[in-house]
């Protein structure tokens, strides 16, 4: 790690006010890709200005029929709430996939969105439920706040205060985690909501997106079968050693189809 | 330069070290703890598994300038005036160990575990040492540990 300073914000305001004053410091919250991405020497920042105690970002309540999780609530939390698992219990269910449980017990959700790996579980639950995450600026729609890898609508200097999840009227998440590295391969978001169904994937793509031809299907025949004559596109998705975007396309749907079952505990 | 202080194993302990200071080597190097070991530092075998406020963390993947006013607990903070942890006996009895480097993160992760879990079936088990791995491929002991620990901590073998 390139020598740094780091300092704990006492606030959101002066944590706000110093990212303005050191354009080349950078925000941290549980640290569980910055700090191993520091340690790779790939990023280089002068300071870290730690927003991970600070109590304005934590906590998770039902406000105005929403689900409400504090930025920096850790995926532990989420994971083991009774307030989640009452609400959206596929929420719960992602967090708990995520990582390890030691990445768990410091990871944040408002990390894990800034952040924006392609393969991350929590942008599959807020993309496939349609939620909102509200900034120190503004709400962003879930839809216009993933713009692909690594990639938000965050500004320099914005930071996410917390994430507000309409209630669906059900919800799934299914992935196919490598079992190395943990992280999604592929990873199915499905939810049914007052807006329409949604269908999220996580793992497959550059970035998290939605599959629209699947909600078209479904929103006709809700049931693992509507998936059944359907091809999502391969060209864009992810090639590696691991799986060529073919591969990735149909694990895709075998994933949908899972989270379906899980749904209508239906196998067709 | 940082000064920090952490509760580490029941005694405060006040360093000035580096911002960039890893945990694990504030522990290490620092307070002269090596039984917290430091395996792949890509935070994927977690054999620098410490608590951090009672909790189970990758020592190896956070600063200690971010544990600074916590309590901290490393391996060698669980053995009692000479008598070895629960969970340490049955990793002792069931031979849940081969070369033994992994061992100290296997038991503060398997406490972090319990803790949550007091009775945790096989697959839990798997799924609670996920972030753990042992070089040696001797998981079968060290589950069986795992059972035992549970069972000891429940007061309910020997």
């Amino acid at each position: 790690m390139y020598s740094l300073s780091y300092v704990k914000a006492k606030s959101v305001k002066e944590a706000v006010a110093f990212l303005a004053r050191n354009p080349e410091a950078k925000l941290m919250s549980g640290g569980m890709t910055l700090i191993p991405t520091l340690k790779q020497r790939l990023a280089k920042p002068t300071h870290l200005v730690d927003i991970a105690r600070l109590a304005e970002l934590r906590g998770i309540s039902m406000n105005g029929g929403k689900l409400v999780v504090g930025a920096a609530t850790r995926h532990q939390e989420v994971a083991s709430s009774a307030v989640v698992k009452k609400a959206i219990p596929a929420v719960a269910y992602t967090a708990s996939l995520i990582g390890d449980p030691q990445v768990r017990n410091r990871g944040t959700i408002g990390g894990s969105l800034a952040n924006n790996d392609p393969a991350a579980d929590y942008p599959a639950a807020v993309l496939g439920l349609g939620a909102t995450v509200v900034t120190t600026k503004r709400s962003i729609a879930a839809d216009d706040f993933f713009q692909g890898l690594f990639a938000t609508a965050l500004e320099e200097g914005e930071v996410i205060l917390r994430v507000e999840f309409p209630l669906p009227k059900r919800a799934a998440y299914c992935k196919f985690h490598h079992p190395a590295s943990g992280y999604a391969m592929a990873g199915v978001f499905i939810a049914q909501t007052a807006g329409g169904v949604r269908v999220a994937v996580t793992g497959a793509g550059p970035g998290v997106f939605r599959w629209k031809e699947a909600e078209v299907a479904l929103s006709q025949n809700f049931k693992p079968a509507a998936l059944e004559g359907l091809k999502l596109d391969a060209s864009g998705l992810n090639t590696d050693i691991h799986a060529d975007s073919e591969y990735r396309a149909n694990l895709v749907r075998v994933m949908a189809k899972r989270a379906l079952a899980k749904l209508t505990g239906k196998k067709s | 330069m940082a000064k920090v202080t952490i509760k580490v194993n029941g005694k405060n302990q006040t360093r000035t070290v580096e911002d960039r200071t890893l945990l694990v080597d504030f522990l290490r190097d620092e307070l002269k703890l090596t039984g917290t070991h430091v395996g792949c530092d890509t935070s994927q075998c977690g054999c620098c598994t410490v608590h951090v406020d009672g909790r189970a963390v990758k020592s190896c993947s956070m600063l200690a300038a971010q544990a600074h006013g916590a309590n901290v607990v490393t391996i060698e903070g669980m053995a009692k005036k000479g008598k070895l942890h629960p969970i340490q006996r049955a990793f002792s009895e069931c031979h849940g160990l081969q070369c033994g480097f992994c061992t100290p993160g296997m038991i503060m992760a398997t406490a972090g575990l319990l803790k949550d879990n007091p009775n945790p079936t096989e697959e839990e088990i798997y799924q609670g040492l996920e972030g753990n791995l042992c070089r040696c491929t001797g998981y079968i002991n060290i589950v069986k540990a795992v059972k035992m620990s549970a069972k000891l901590l429940r007061g309910k073998a020997r």
